[in-house]
């Protein structure tokens, strides 16, 4: 009743307050529609490749430009090894890392080591892509591309992933790149998710006579693993559309190889290689085809990584 | 007595393994960082001199600067945050004053959470799509508005999680005065939230100063001074790319120079960032 008796006194006033409702509802709505728009210019610059190729743009391995015929496949393999390979070696640092700036660390060295590796999140993509391809490739290809290719190169079954020349670009040493990316990010979720597990079920847990060990194992990380894959997925994201450092150091090289040592492509390379030098039309498509996958892929990652965060901050909010 | 005292000691030993470990994630992590500094700050003041700012880039071959570059670097970064800033800044105040809670208001904040972490080269190829392609050309504006993307996200959130922590008591106040909404949001809240507004845009600023993928079809670059917003314009981090990627070693050397200007700003800037955040929550108290 009054709310109404306001609004017809005050005609001027509320009228300000609808057009700066539909200002900020606007501004809001953008937001919105940058992502659909993202998606849907893609799908549509896409759409000859799509149209040309069919299914098989995506298990083809063809990447031609003089006969027009391209595929996705090595790029889109190249992608998913290099992710994985990073998270491999980022998942277990980064939990190393939150473990000890919450539980072992001396409270006065936790805040500046904190804020040191956050700082390596702070550091563009190609600073990290200029010293993998001018520091870290060759460090690699004089000390430990031989070393894997003489003792594990020769192993049965396995072999075939760690046998090649000493070239210092390839997948391995963009995985390792994209490793030291995301350590940051996922390790700065896991920190700050460790520190939110009530002292209380710690404390419970250290009376009984539990290691820190056992705390963290069995009380911390059950308590926070959903945000704890969220946090994971995060990284992943980030290690899939990653483009400057991985377009530095993995070669450039339209091939599938079963071989880690050896130099490959990833969606974002391409692209970000190609792209102006795209000649027809469809060569042109299939690279924004390319940048399709990658988005369709990248959205379903994150997705799920928001959904899990986002359940602990509900769970958060409830205790 | 023998067995448990066994599983007792192999207990601590796990624990004391575990431990340690944690400790060389730790140095492992932070051994990266100083490599990586150090490799920059080494090669880069090999490098720097003061043609850097006053030359513009050379062909092969020939020596020169940078000033073009950083002269687009400056003006791209700014007219993207003068696109992303303001409309972040009123999407944010919608979600934390309008859509605090309910579906809508989690959806679209949920969209922003994503858009913030999605990957910027497609940010890049959108933008080539809605502008570059039906324009015909390259241009800085072009590349300005794929950069807009970026800091939107960031911008929408640190201002939704500002405003939501501006005390209600303070709107209960103003709105109890008879002043309308509007005026209660852009002269009390966003005010009282500024330290925290403004702490997102300077950390929207460091996150695309050193971005490169989606410059490059955006902006392209360019070897010439220009402050034409509708030609192609060159920025650091492109020109960075494409000097590392030549055979030149003087192209190397300039390449160095420029990551090591990009990264002192990009430090420089997230350092001011917080401590200007935190200066101002100490003044609040």
């Amino acid at each position: 009743m009054n709310a109404s008796i306001a609004i017809t006194t005050t005609p001027s006033r509320s009228n300000g307050d609808r057009a700066f409702r539909w200002l900020v509802g606007g501004c809001a709505a953008l937001v919105a529609l940058a992502l659909l728009g993202a998606a849907l210019s893609m799908a549509w610059g896409g759409r000859e490749a799509f149209a040309t190729f069919g299914w098989k743009f995506l298990i083809s391995t063809d990447w031609d430009a003089v006969n027009h015929r391209f595929g996705a496949l090595v790029p889109v393999i190249g992608t998913l090894v290099t992710a994985l390979i990073a998270m491999l070696i980022a998942v277990p640092v980064s939990f190393g890392i939150a473990l000890f700036l919450t539980e072992v660390a001396p409270a006065w060295l936790r805040a500046p080591v904190a804020s040191a590796i956050e700082l390596l999140a702070g550091i563009p993509s190609i600073i990290y892509g200029m010293w993998g391809l001018f520091v870290f490739a060759p460090f690699m290809a004089a000390h430990v591309d031989p070393w894997i290719d003489a003792h594990l190169g020769s192993l049965p079954a396995i072999g075939i992933f760690f046998s090649g020349p000493p070239l210092g670009l390839g997948m391995l040493t963009a995985g390792i790149v994209l490793a030291i990316m995301v350590i940051p990010f996922i390790s700065s979720v896991m920190r700050e998710v460790f520190l939110t597990v009530p002292a209380r079920l710690k404390e419970s847990a250290y009376a009984l006579g539990s290691t820190t060990w056992e705390v963290a194992w069995h009380i911390v990380l059950p308590y926070t693993r959903q945000a704890v894959i969220g946090g994971v997925f995060l990284g992943l994201g980030r290690a899939l559309g990653e483009t400057m450092a991985v377009t530095f150091v993995l070669g450039n090289a339209h091939q599938l190889t079963a071989s880690l040592l050896m130099p490959g492509n990833s969606i974002a390379a391409v692209i970000a290689n190609e792209f102006t030098e795209a000649d027809s039309e469809l060569y042109r498509s299939s690279l924004i085809a390319l940048g399709f996958l990658l988005f369709v892929v990248t959205f379903a990652v994150l997705v799920v990584a928001r959904l899990m965060l986002r359940q602990m901050e509900r769970k958060q909010g409830r205790a | 007595m023998n067995i448990s005292e066994k599983l007792y000691r192999r207990r601590r030993l796990r624990n004391a393994a575990a431990l340690a470990l944690s400790g060389c994630a730790t140095v492992f992590g932070l051994f990266w960082l100083l490599w990586i500094l150090w490799t920059t700050l080494v090669n880069g003041a090999h490098a720097l001199n003061p043609a850097l700012f006053t030359h513009s880039t050379p062909p092969p071959g020939e020596s020169g600067g940078l000033a073009n570059a950083l002269f687009g670097s400056l003006l791209i970064s700014a007219l993207a945050l003068a696109i992303g800033a303001p409309i972040g800044v009123l999407a944010g105040t919608w979600l934390a004053e309008y859509a605090r809670r309910g579906r809508l208001g989690e959806f679209i904040r949920f969209l922003n959470d994503i858009l913030l972490s999605a990957p910027s080269i497609v940010l890049g190829l959108f933008v080539y799509a809605l502008v570059v392609k039906p324009a015909g050309h390259f241009s800085a504006f072009a590349g300005a508005l794929a950069l807009a993307l970026i800091v939107l996200p960031i911008v929408v959130r640190t201002c939704d999680e500002m405003l939501q922590l501006v005390p209600n008591a303070m709107r209960e106040a103003a709105l109890s005065l008879g002043v309308p909404q509007w005026k209660v949001t852009v002269q009390i809240l966003w005010r009282s939230a500024r330290p925290g507004i403004v702490t997102g845009i300077l950390l929207a600023l460091a996150r695309i100063s050193g971005e490169t993928a989606p410059l490059l079809f955006t902006a392209l670059n360019n070897q010439y001074w220009t402050a034409k917003l509708d030609a192609p314009m060159a920025s650091v981090p492109v020109a960075i790319f494409q000097f590392a990627m030549s055979p030149y070693e003087d192209w190397h050397a300039l390449a160095w120079a420029g990551a090591l200007v990009v990264t002192v700003f990009v430090l420089l800037l997230s350092l001011a960032a917080r401590w200007y955040l935190r200066r101002a929550h100490v003044a609040h108290d």
